[in-house]
Parts: structure tokens; sequence; C-alpha cells
């Protein structure tokens, strides 16, 4: 059985169609690599789209690493270009998708993923991301690490950018951001709504078609 | 006539004045304090290693520096903020660089946070000889504090103003005597960018060429905006 984060990967590796090209955040969202099938090509944010397995041995250079300074060899059809071009491309509209990591998330899509009250480590590259990519997904558990609730009203952290975000995916559920509101899409097996709700501040509308996870 | 080799005859390849290539020690004294230094690079790889120990020998300090990121706790760029040569820093992030992270905290560090994309479009309109660029990322965020907004065909639009340094310190993968450079893969990064945004651009290059050896069409940074080369 996968743990929470490998679970959470393959979920959002689900929307992810052929002929898609994609930016992966770091932590969860790296994770989402392993689960997609062939045809999806991945963006790295400092200039490339292409990344291919993880390099070892001789293949191993500076020439081929992703923004997490991983290195990897590029898959046939890669290309390569510098970052202020990467980025062009990024809110050119034309990423199929982008899925990173969450700390707050609002009933209007909102997000805020860079900055807690101590730390203030920077955004990189995802308010672009945000802006740009057609399709922005956030991983990430359902609650924090002390508990407290991560989907909330209103964002009281730093924000990412307004309004960006399309499917939140958990451990627990999948949530879709809609003009009516949150829209509760898919629950694990076992979870109930009422369940999913008290654990969110905004009040959720479930989906006609509501879904099991896939396990 | 027939000449004998004596065993003092020049070596081409090694020459300090050969083009645009300098020494190490008149690179060095380019450095002065109080300078704004553009640095190449992105997570822990590709930095221009060599110039950074340039600098950090040179005694520069009160510097601020643009980079992508801070690079990791004495390394990378993180060697300038681990030294406190470091005033101010205009970055994306510092995440891989708790000291970074701490100097900003306590205040012996100011760093302004500014989004990658525009981060790199800000230097980018450096070195083109624009004043800014319009760009949606920012809006509505922190990153809007102090910005001018600009309405354009109705859409609205944050003016990212560019940047430009006093000296630029990249790396090229190759680089021919009179300052073409060419790159590899993701070695290629910041750097052509960074490379055009600094009244002085110096570069450090892994594979010296012959004039002509890197192909016009190879060529992403012409040589005409680079002025030293530490081959």
């Amino acid at each position: 059985m996968l743990d929470n984060r490998h679970f959470i990967a393959r979920r959002a590796s689900r929307y992810f169609k052929v002929g898609d090209v994609v930016n992966l955040g770091i932590g969860i969202p790296s994770l989402c690599s392993q689960y997609t099938e062939k045809g999806i090509m991945f963006q790295t944010e400092n200039g490339l789209i292409g990344v291919g397995d993880a390099a070892t041995d001789v293949m191993v250079t500076d020439r081929a690493c992703n923004a997490s300074s991983q290195p990897f060899v590029p898959m046939p059809g890669a290309s390569v270009f510098d970052t202020a071009y990467s980025f062009a491309i990024i809110r050119s509209g034309r990423m199929a998708a982008t899925v990173l990591g969450g700390l707050q998330v609002s009933a209007k899509g909102d997000l805020a993923n860079w900055a807690t009250p101590g730390r203030r480590f920077g955004m990189g590259g995802a308010m672009d991301l945000c802006n740009g990519a057609k399709k922005v997904i956030v991983a990430m558990e359902l609650l924090a690490k002390d508990g407290s609730k991560k989907i909330v009203n209103e964002c009281s952290l730093p924000l990412t950018a307004l309004g960006c975000v399309n499917h939140i995916v958990t451990e627990q559920c999948v949530i879709d951001v809609t003009p009516e509101g949150l829209v509760l899409m898919e629950l694990r097996r076992g979870k109930t709504p009422e369940e999913i709700q008290a654990q969110v501040e905004p009040k959720l509308l479930i989906s006609a078609t509501l879904a099991e996870m896939e396990e | 006539m027939a000449q004998t080799f004596t065993g003092t005859r020049p070596n081409h390849d090694r020459r300090d004045d050969w083009g645009k290539v300098r020494s190490r020690e008149e690179i060095v004294a380019q450095f002065r304090d109080g300078q704004t230094i553009a640095i190449g690079g992105q997570a822990g790889v590709n930095y221009p290693w060599r110039l950074i120990d340039c600098i950090l020998e040179s005694g520069a300090k009160h510097l601020t520096v643009y980079s992508i990121d801070a690079g990791d706790p004495d390394y990378g760029p993180g060697r300038l903020v681990h030294a406190g040569r470091v005033d101010r820093m205009i970055t994306t992030h510092i995440g891989t660089n708790p000291e970074a992270s701490e100097r900003m905290l306590d205040g012996r560090m100011a760093v302004e946070l500014a989004p990658m994309g525009s981060f790199m479009e800000r230097i980018r309109c450096g070195g083109a000889g624009l004043g800014g660029v319009l760009t949606k990322t920012g809006l509505g965020t922190v990153v809007q504090e102090g910005k001018q907004v600009i309405t354009v065909k109705g859409e609205r639009y944050l003016l990212e103003e560019a940047l430009y340094a006093d000296v630029a310190i990249t790396r090229a993968r190759r680089a021919d005597v009179i300052g073409n450079l060419a790159y590899r893969g993701t070695g290629t990064a910041s750097h052509p960018i960074i490379a055009t945004s600094a009244a002085l651009s110096i570069v450090e290059c892994d594979l010296l060429c012959d004039v002509s050896e890197i192909a016009p069409d190879e060529v992403r940074v012409p040589g005409i905006y680079i002025d030293m080369i530490l081959a």
C-alpha cells in the first residue's frame, strides 16, 4: 500500500493526458512523475522540457539537473532554454498543468504555499506557475502537521496567487474549486463526507458523481 | 632558414591577454565595496565557482547580490553570505540556505523576494535597454506592494522594473576568446540572461575556444556583451 505522499501523488498524476507538458513542484508533487504514463513531458523551470529518468554513474552531469539539483537523463525530444524563456513558456498558458504543495487553500481557490509567520523562504517559480498553467493542482495532506485546517475560508498566510487552484488532492479526498464553491469529488474508502467537512472550514458541496479514490 | 627550438616558444593557449581572456589577478581587482553583483546559476549546480572565489579574495563587502537563490550555507552564492559580504539580496528563494534566512530575520541582510519569472524578466530588461515589464504574476500578493498596476487592453498587470548590475558573473560551457558563449543543457539556466545585464560582464568557461570554433548558430550570448573571460 502506498504511503500518503505517494497516494496523493499518484492521484494528482491522473489529471495528465498524453501530450501534456507539466511542471512539478518540490515535495509530494515531485513524486507524480513515478505514476505517469509515457507521452507526458515534464518541465524543469531552470530550463528544459523532457526530464527523463534519474541519471546514474557517468551520465551524471551538471548539464542535466532539475531545479532540485537532481541529475537526470533528458528524454528523446527534450528541449533546452534559459530561465527567462522557461518562465515565458510557463506564463504563456501552454503548460497543461502544474502540481504544487499547499499551506492553505481558500474557498475561492486562493493559494498560500511559500511563507509562514516564522519562515519566509521565497516563492521561487510558484507565483508564475499559478499565473500561467492551465490547471493548478494542489497536492497536500488535508490537515497541517499541527492538526490545523489547510482548506480555509480566507488564507491568513501570504498568498501565492488569487483564485488559481483547480483541484485539491489529499490523502482523504479530492476537492474541485468551482464558481459555486468547493465541491467534494472523490472520497477515500471508509471516509464519509461529514468526516471531510469537519476538517475543512468552507461548506463543501457534494458532487452528484461522488466517487471512491483509487486504492 | 631552419629554426632551432630553444624551449622558450610561447604557449598561445596559456596567455592571459588573449582577446578578452584576463589573468585571475586582474579579475579579482574588478570587485569593490558597495557593488551590485548579478550571479548566474541555480539550485546548487552550475554556479560560477571560480568567480565567486575571486569576489571573496578581493575582500569586497557591502555588496548587493542579484541571484535566483542564495545557494546552500557557505556554498555557491552562499559563500558570500556566509562571509558577511552581502548587505542586500534580490532573489527568488532562500530555502536551501538557512543561514541566509537567519540573516534576513535578524536584519543583518536585507532580502527582497521576487517571483522567479519576474526576476528573470527584470534582468532581461536590464540587458535589453528596457525599463521594465508587465506581468500578472504577483497580482494581489505582497509582491504587488509599492508597484504600479497598469491596465492594458482591459487586463491588469504589475510593472516590474528592470535590474542592471555593476558586475555580472556567469559560467558558460564554452567561450571563444572574443566572448561568444555557448551552453549545454540545464547548464544554460540564468547565465545567458544574467551575462547581459551589467556594466562589466565577466564569464568563466569550462572550455576555452579559438575564434570561430563555436559555430555562429551555436552562440547563445554574442561576445559584444562580454568584457572579461576567466579561462
